[in-house]
């Protein structure tokens, strides 16, 4: 759908935002939830409300990173919510050992590990992503409690949870992290000879092997990527927490998938950008927010989190047709 | 003949594999290989079998579905606390109905609206968990009077000497697999999963097909939820947390492809026993119970690799 200058200059400005408004429907979505919470709520629009929110949504939006990554490259990735989980045991565990910032090392080291593993898998293999970091998702979880025991780790000394304190007005460091990696992550996908093959493999794999793209060191380090950005995540909740809980990390793939395909990047590939990503999990962050503002019981949250994703679907689908036409 | 031996290994390399597992654990554990424990693993496999069979018509056309872990946990939900207040068979019909229901609105999501399974049911896992809480108020449900009722029948009773579960699991595979080999629906299953445009001009309604799988997994769903709060004879809000995930690890290990089109029930129940079987037997060599999870992520890895260098001839892609 490309615009040519007839169409520009027979006025059809109002067709070009509302085509814009829609392909971007996930900033429509936020300023609309925005809205109704803050007349609903008078503490939802405060500086300390919208820190918090920010902060709470930078642990799925780190997630979200990497796995917008593997997704525009048509692939998927179960095992972050385990991974996070093992960094975190590791980020704490190993800190009466070896110090803080070596333990903080080797558990980005594990995230980068187990994403190369899953990549690897992946790319040697040819079985689908879906299945190796599923596998993932049970194993590595396997891991976590064999390395706690079941048990919670504690921090032995709580200057460690004071290390992500730092705020720039009511901005938390943690989400400061998850913006700085976003915006990085965008200029990898827009500006760089990776971000390009990102959109080139997803879009059409065989035509990108063709055009001499080496797919499977791409997919590796995607998928590397994904693992670390993981690890990152995990150890920013350690901090924030001061404990690592084997069950850490639960069924947050699924949240995070919810965040990347609200923000309307699609599941087959090819399309996508960090600026959605960013969207749907702001948006996100804003739903479970404003509804606990509200008090609103949990199962209010579970059930228009449900809603919310199919109606992005649908509305993601009458795009691609009005596209088609 | 090396060649036969050759094929033959990769053909059947997992169950192979996994005979030695068995024979390994026997000669370790003597109370594996018993009667009493094998009747004791199937009696374990049987919910998550049940929902297995159901979720293989889904998986057979190239679809997913993991919503069955908090539709289980609804349905039992319901069964258990309907069980008080309208009695036992009215809340059966009453769960099969309702697994029926969530199972077409799925199957319309899917099937006629064209969504993107993976998602749908992701949402629909969501959805479901926030209506049990809704149902339940958060509280676990009880069946009053438990010992003045028949509906522990399906959870607790025997039959013919094998216990009833295991009967039902056993019943339900059957049919199942009867219905894919032998109508004309099952050829339609395998025909929308083998090539969805090409059943479409053979004539096949591709979005009917797909949209009774989905009732087919709910219902199957359902009678995994009777005999959960039969056998349990209550529920909890988490009861069924995390089961899609094993019920699609045993379609998986079973050789089933999660592309469509290829694959059977005989398959499932194989793989869904073998995963019940490899957590009975590490527990009784005395490992912790987590050690499974381990065991489950490489022989998923090593089982699918296998199937798929044997299918392409070559290992590597």
């Amino acid at each position: 759908m490309s615009l040519t200058s007839t169409d520009i200059r027979s006025g059809s400005h109002l067709r070009i935002g509302l085509s814009w408004l829609l392909r971007n429907h996930i900033w429509v979505f936020l300023a609309l939830t925005v809205a109704v919470f803050s007349l609903a709520s008078p503490y939802f629009l405060t500086a300390n409300n919208i820190g918090n929110i920010l902060t709470q949504g930078a642990f799925i939006g780190i997630l979200a990173i990497g796995m917008t990554m593997v997704m525009i490259d048509g692939e998927i990735d179960l095992s972050v919510g385990a991974t996070l989980a093992l960094a975190s045991a590791l980020a704490i565990g190993l800190q009466t050992h070896i110090g803080i910032w070596p333990a903080v090392f080797v558990g980005l080291l594990s995230g980068a590990a187990l994403g190369f593993l899953n990549g690897t898998l992946v790319a040697l293999s040819g079985m689908h992503s879906f299945i190796v970091t599923l596998g993932g998702l049970i194993g590595i979880r396997g891991l976590v409690f064999v390395y706690t025991g079941e048990n919670a780790l504690m921090v032995p000394d709580f200057s460690y949870t004071e290390i992500p304190e730092i705020y720039l007005g009511p901005i938390s460091m943690t989400a400061i992290i998850f913006f700085g990696l976003a915006f990085f992550f965008q200029w990898i996908l827009s500006s760089t000879r990776h971000g390009r093959e990102t959109y080139a493999v997803g879009d059409n794999i065989e035509a990108a092997h063709d055009a001499g793209i080496n797919v499977k060191r791409h997919k590796i380090i995607n998928f590397t990527l994904c693992g670390t950005l993981a690890a990152v995540c995990g150890i920013l909740l350690s901090m924030r927490l001061g404990t690592a809980e084997p069950n850490a990390g639960r069924i947050w793939e699924l949240w995070t998938i919810i965040a990347v395909v609200l923000g309307g990047t699609r599941l087959q590939g090819g399309f996508g950008s960090m600026w959605m990503t960013i969207g749907g999990v702001l948006t996100l962050a804003v739903l479970r927010n404003g509804l606990r503002l509200l008090n609103t019981p949990n199962y209010v949250e579970l059930m228009v989190m449900g809603a919310v994703l199919i109606l992005a679907l649908v509305l993601d689908k009458l795009l691609k047709r009005q596209e088609a036409t | 003949m090396e060649q036969r031996v050759g094929s033959v290994l990769r053909r059947h390399g997992l169950i192979i594999a996994f005979l030695v597992f068995l024979v390994g654990v026997a000669v370790n554990a003597s109370a594996f290989l018993t009667p009493g424990n094998i009747m004791d693993v199937l009696r374990q496999v049987s919910i998550t079998g049940l929902m297995a069979v159901g979720v293989t018509f889904v998986v057979l056309t190239g679809r997913l579905d993991l919503s069955v872990g908090s539709l289980l946990t609804l349905l039992t939900v319901i069964v258990v606390d309907q069980h008080n207040v309208v009695g036992p068979f009215p809340a059966i019909m009453m769960t099969l109905l309702a697994g029926a229901c969530i199972g077409a609105f799925n199957g319309v999501l899917v099937g006629f609206v064209g969504l993107n399974a993976l998602i749908v049911t992701l949402a629909m896992l969501s959805f479901l968990q926030g209506l049990v809480l809704f149902y339940s108020g958060g509280s676990n449900v009880n069946v009053e009077n438990a010992q003045a009722t028949w509906f522990a029948v399906f959870g607790r009773g025997t039959f013919l000497g094998l216990p009833v579960p295991v009967v039902i699991f056993l019943l339900g595979a059957l049919i199942a697999g009867l219905v894919l080999q032998f109508t004309s629906f099952g050829r339609k299953v395998y025909g929308v999963g083998g090539n969805e445009t090409a059943s479409i001009f053979s004539g096949i309604d591709a979005r009917w097909t797909v949209f009774w799988t989905y009732v087919i997994s709910g219902l199957a769903t359902g009678v995994a939820a009777i005999v959960m709060g039969s056998r349990v004879m209550g529920a909890q809000n988490t009861i069924g947390q995390g089961y899609e995930l094993t019920v699609l690890a045993g379609i998986i290990l079973g050789g089933t492809s999660l592309l469509g089109g290829s694959g059977s029930i005989w398959r499932t129940v194989i793989g869904i026993s073998m995963l019940g079987f490899i957590q009975n037997g590490l527990l009784l060599l005395g490992f912790p119970y987590y050690v499974q999870w381990l065991v489950t992520w490489v022989i998923i890895i090593i089982a699918v690799w296998i199937d798929l260098g044997a299918k392409r001839g070559r290992i590597f892609a």
